[in-house]
C-alpha cells in the first residue's frame, strides 16, 4: 500500500512538482493499480529467468569514430534557452 | 476511397495526377476535421509539392512505386524534420525535430505523400485517444464514441478516407485496438522489424511502429515500405524483407494446411456476447477456407496485463526522464534553481495519465520495490512468452478477439485508469513475447460498430499473418463498409 506520503517522495524522485489535489486523486488511484498487481504473486517465478527484450539480439557495436555534428544549430535552436553553442539553465551553484 | 493499387493503376495510366489525388484527400479532411480531429497538424503545402515530384516523374516516363503520390498519415510520436512534433503532449508543444524518422524518410523515398499528423494519446499511454493534451478524435463510426488508442488519429483518419493508410505505434495495441474499434486492418510487426528511429520512445522494450490501411494488402504494402533493417536502432533486426503483398492468395487452400488456435482463455468472462459471436463466426469461415481449427490454452496470458502495467510504466518513465526542459521542449518560466525548473516544467508538461505512469514506474523501480514489481513482471514475461512458444508448436496462426468490446463513449472511462487498462487485455500479451499480429473487421454489433478480430503469429511470420488475414477478408465483406461521416 503506498500513503500519501510516499506519494510525495515518489513525486520528488520522478521530479514532477503535484499539487494537493493531485497528490489526494494519485493515492487512491496507484493503491488501486498496485493491488491489481498482486495478482502476479499467484506464480512460482523462483526458478524463472527475467526477459528483458522480447526478441534477443546480442550486443551491437559499431567503431567509436568521430562525426561532424550537422544539425548543431537546429539542435540548438529547439533550446527553451540558450547561449552561444550552450544550453542555458537557471543558478546550480552557490545560492542557498 | 480507393486502395494502394487501384491509385497506382490511375496515376500510372494518367487517369489522374497525385496532385489531384492529393487534393482530393485535403479537401476531404478539410471538409471532415470539424467532426473528426483526427489530425494534429495538416501538411497540405508539404504534400501538394511531394504529388508534384511524383508527376514531374510520370511525365519524365520515369517508373514510380506502389506508395508514390498515395496520401498518407502519420502519428506524431514519429519525428519528422521541419514538422512539429508533440506526441499529444504540452511538453512538445514547439518542438520541431531537426532529423527524419526512418519510417518516415523511407515513406518519402518511395514518393508517399504524408497529409499530416495524426493525433494520439500523450506518449501512447491510452486507450481512447483521449489523453492527448490537443483534442479528442471521434470514431467516424458514431461520433460520440472514441476511435480507441493510442493511435485513435490514425485509425480514424484510414476509416474516414482522410488518407489511403496511415503509421501508428503500438505498445501494448495502441495499433490494433484502434484499427477494431475504427473498422480497418491495423498491424503491429515482429518486435525489431521496423526500426525505432525518430519514434518518441515509451516503452522501449515493447514499442513498434505499423501499418494501417483499409484493407490487408494495403496494410502488407506498407509494412513492406518501412520494414528493414536500420544501423540506427539497435534493436533492429537483421533479416530478409519478404514482398508481403505479392504473398496475398485469396484462397487458403494451394497452401499446406494452415494451423489455426484458438485461445481459449480469450473467450467467457469479460468478453462482451456479440464480439465473441463474431469471433467465433470468423472462425468457421477460416475452417470452411480449409484451415484446420483447434483450441490452445494460453494459462499466463490474463497475466499479462498487470505484467504491462509494470514493465511499461517503468521503462516510460526513465524514457521521459529526458523531458527536463533544458534541450528542447517546454520549460517553466521564473524557477529560482534547477531542481525547481525540473519539477515545474514536468508538472505543467505533462497531463495526469502521463504523470501517473510516471509514478506507478519510478514506485516499481525504486529502492527496496524492484525485485517485487519490476523482476517480477519480466519473470512472469518470460512465462507468457513460453505459452505463446507451446502454441506455436501446434499451430501457424492465433485468433481472438482484439478488444472485449466495441468503442466506448467519450468520457466514459476516463476517471477508472484500470477500467481503461482492460481494452488492450487481449492485445498486450503479444508485446511482451515480441511477435506480430494483426487485426481486421470481422463483423458489427447492434449499434453498427465494427468489431476486430486478431491474428497472432509466430515472430518474424508475418507473411503467414498476411496470408491468413486476407484469405478470409476475400470471403467476407466487412472491409467494404465505411462509415457515413457526412
Amino acid at each position: 500500500m503506498i500513503d500519501l506520503e510516499q506519494v510525495r517522495k515518489v513525486a520528488l524522485l520522478a521530479r514532477l512538482q503535484l499539487t494537493p489535489a493531485e497528490e489526494e486523486q494519485f493515492t487512491p488511484q496507484l493503491n488501486s493499480i498496485l493491488e491489481y498487481f498482486e495478482q502476479l504473486s499467484e506464480l512460482d517465478t523462483e526458478n524463472v529467468e527475467p526477459t528483458t527484450r522480447a526478441i534477443d539480439v546480442s550486443n551491437v557495436t559499431r567503431p567509436d569514430q568521430l562525426k561532424p555534428c550537422e544539425a548543431l544549430e537546429e539542435i540548438l535552436q529547439e533550446a527553451p534557452d540558450r547561449e552561444d553553442q550552450y544550453f542555458r539553465v537557471p543558478q546550480i551553484l552557490g545560492g542557498e | 476511397m480507393a486502395s494502394i493499387r487501384e491509385l497506382h493503376q490511375q496515376l500510372v495510366s494518367k487517369e489522374r495526377t497525385a496532385v489531384e489525388i492529393t487534393e482530393a484527400a485535403l479537401e476531404r479532411i478539410h471538409r471532415l476535421e470539424p467532426k473528426l480531429h483526427s489530425f494534429l497538424s495538416v501538411t497540405a503545402d508539404r504534400a501538394l509539392q511531394q504529388a508534384r515530384a511524383v508527376d514531374a516523374k510520370i511525365a519524365a516516363g520515369e517508373p514510380i512505386g506502389l506508395l508514390a503520390g498515395i496520401p498518407i498519415g502519420i502519428k506524431d510520436n514519429l519525428c519528422t524534420k521541419g514538422i512539429r512534433t508533440t506526441c499529444g503532449s504540452r511538453i512538445l508543444e514547439n518542438f520541431v525535430p531537426p532529423y527524419e524518422s526512418t519510417v518516415t524518410q523511407k515513406l518519402m523515398d518511395a514518393g508517399a505523400v504524408m497529409v499530416g499528423k495524426t493525433n494520439m494519446d500523450e506518449f501512447a499511454m491510452g486507450s481512447s485517444t483521449e489523453t492527448s493534451a490537443y483534442q479528442l478524435t471521434a470514431n467516424p463510426w458514431d461520433l460520440e464514441r472514441v476511435p480507441g488508442g493510442s493511435s485513435g488519429g490514425s485509425a480514424a483518419a484510414v476509416a474516414a478516407g482522410e488518407c489511403v493508410v496511415a503509421l501508428g505505434s503500438d505498445t501494448g495495441g495502441s495499433i490494433r485496438q484502434p484499427a477494431a474499434f475504427c473498422g480497418v486492418v491495423g498491424m503491429k510487426p515482429t518486435y525489431g522489424l521496423v526500426s525505432r528511429y525518430g519514434l518518441v520512445a515509451y516503452a522501449s522494450s515493447l514499442d513498434q511502429i505499423g501499418p494501417f490501411g483499409r484493407t490487408v494488402e494495403d496494410a502488407a504494402i506498407l509494412l513492406g515500405a518501412i520494414a528493414g533493417h536500420d544501423p540506427n536502432d539497435s534493436t533492429s533486426l537483421k533479416v530478409d524483407i519478404p514482398d508481403y503483398a505479392a504473398l496475398l492468395k485469396p484462397d487458403l487452400k494451394p497452401r499446406r494446411q494452415l494451423r489455426v488456435g484458438v485461445i481459449q482463455e480469450t473467450f467467457g468472462q469479460g468478453l462482451d456476447p456479440v464480439v465473441e459471436e463474431a469471433v467465433t463466426k470468423a472462425i468457421k469461415v477460416m475452417q470452411d477456407l480449409g484451415a484446420q481449427v483447434e483450441v490452445v490454452s494460453c494459462p499466463k496470458f490474463r497475466y499479462g496485463l498487470p505484467t504491462y502495467y509494470i514493465i511499461a510504466p517503468s521503462e516510460a518513465s526513465a524514457n521521459l526522464a529526458r523531458y527536463d526542459g533544458v534541450k528542447y521542449g517546454f520549460r517553466a518560466d521564473d524557477s529560482s534553481n534547477l531542481m525547481e525548473m525540473y519539477t515545474r516544467t514536468r508538472a505543467k508538461g505533462f497531463g495526469p495519465e502521463v504523470k501517473r505512469r510516471i509514478m506507478i514506474g519510478t514506485y516499481a523501480l525504486s529502492a527496496g520495490y524492484y525485485d517485487a514489481y519490476y523482476l517480477k513482471a519480466q519473470k512472469v514475461r518470460t512465462l507468457i512468452k513460453q505459452d505463446f512458444e507451446k502454441a506455436f508448436a501446434q499451430v501457424d496462426v492465433l485468433i481472438c478477439p482484439t478488444s472485449p468490446t466495441t468503442a466506448f463513449k467519450a468520457g466514459e472511462k476516463t476517471d477508472d485508469p484500470l477500467s481503461m487498462y482492460l481494452s488492450d487485455l487481449m492485445t498486450i500479451p503479444v508485446n511482451l513475447a515480441g511477435l506480430p499480429a494483426l487485426s481486421l473487421p470481422c463483423g458489427f454489433d447492434e449499434k453498427g460498430l465494427p468489431i476486430g478480430m486478431q491474428l497472432i503469429a509466430n515472430v518474424l511470420r508475418e507473411d503467414v499473418l498476411f496470408e491468413a488475414a486476407y484469405a478470409y477478408e476475400q470471403a467476407t465483406e466487412w472491409h467494404l463498409r465505411s462509415p457515413q461521416v457526412e
